[in-house]
């Protein structure tokens, strides 16, 4: 009996790895967990794309949920998910941007013809803040909660379908 | 001096390779460390951190921006004193338990670290149960009836063949 168990186990074996590898069909490869989920955003002192004599700090993500959007001038699909941002907003999201590894004229122009969503916008230009946020792929957005908490994390640019997507995490975390 | 013309395709050939080191040389960005024992300990981790936006290449071979930046980093923290295992931590707190080709032990991963050495273990019971059980095989010798019949089975295959 014990030997007529034993043939199975090939079989059973298989049937593990099948679901395994099943599995993993419908895995998507560029999805990443992001570490910061759970943490407090980490803190900076950075000027504003705004105001160059301005300094801003951590504190400003705290009090109200906002959605932090990194974006720059040089990146095509930022253009695209402008219209996404600008809709969010409409919406009563807090939106502030990070203009990351940019000019500060190249940003401000790109404002200027593509819209303007954010309240504020966190002035990068080294990508130090980006690198504490393990930005690796412009657009990235962080959701982050009135504690100062990062909630989620969206890498790659916001699509049209996706935008309630993104309310929803707004007002599961509210 | 007239150089023949297998020497002279073998200058040009020679000065095409040294070009293309040295565009190697430009892309990955050459660092030096007057210590030795640094330098290695920057090869190793660069080629240990995964670059989070290529998805099967580690950081001492990738172009993209950010694995020059994470270089950068991790040069800067040799330079500070810090210890390799603070480093790789650093890394995996910003980017992401992904950025790690040596995944650490936790919760998700011990299924990954446990499975071979439970394989090993296994493939080794079942060695040892084979062994064991060739070893306790006895013979048992033929009955006078088994004896009878072995003989006339031999005995008629001799005459078929004859």
């Amino acid at each position: 009996m014990i030997r007529r168990l034993l043939l199975l186990l090939p079989f059973l074996v298989f049937v593990g790895l099948a679901f395994f590898l099943y599995r993993g069909l419908s895995l998507d490869p560029s999805a990443r967990e992001s570490a910061l989920w759970g943490q407090e955003f980490p803190s900076f002192t950075l000027s504003t794309l705004e105001e160059p004599g301005a300094e801003v700090d951590e504190s400003l993500l705290r009090g109200r949920m906002s959605l932090v959007n990194v974006w720059a001038s040089w990146c095509p699909t930022c253009k695209e998910e402008m219209p996404q941002l600008l809709a969010l907003s409409e919406r009563g999201v807090q939106m502030v941007g990070i203009n990351y590894k940019d000019a500060r004229d190249l940003g401000r122009q790109f404002l200027e013809e593509f819209g303007k969503p954010f309240e504020v916008n966190i002035f990068d230009p080294a990508g130090d803040l980006g690198f504490e946020l393990g930005v690796y792929g412009v657009p990235e957005t962080f959701l982050v909660d009135a504690n100062g908490i990062v909630r989620y994390k969206h890498v790659g640019y916001i699509t049209p379908a996706q935008v309630d997507e993104v309310m929803a995490e707004v007002e599961k975390w509210h | 001096m007239a150089l023949t013309l297998k020497s002279r395709c073998c200058v040009v050939i020679v000065l095409l390779l040294a070009s293309f080191q040295s565009m190697a040389d430009t892309a990955i960005d050459a660092r030096h460390f007057e210590d030795p024992v640094m330098a290695e300990r920057y090869r190793d981790l660069t080629a240990s951190l995964r670059c989070p936006k290529c998805d099967a290449q580690a950081i001492d071979s990738s172009n993209s921006p950010v694995a020059a930046d994470m270089r950068e980093r991790v040069a800067l923290m040799l330079h500070e004193g810090r210890a390799d295992k603070e480093i790789l931590d650093f890394m995996a707190n910003r980017f992401g338990e992904f950025v790690l080709y040596n995944p650490r032990l936790d919760g998700r991963t011990w299924l990954l670290w446990a499975l071979p050495a439970a394989l090993v273990v296994g493939g080794g019971l079942v060695v040892i149960a084979f062994v064991q059980a060739r070893r306790h095989r006895r013979v048992r010798p033929l009955s006078e009836e088994e004896r009878a019949r072995l003989s006339s089975l031999i005995h008629r295959h001799r005459e078929r063949s004859e």
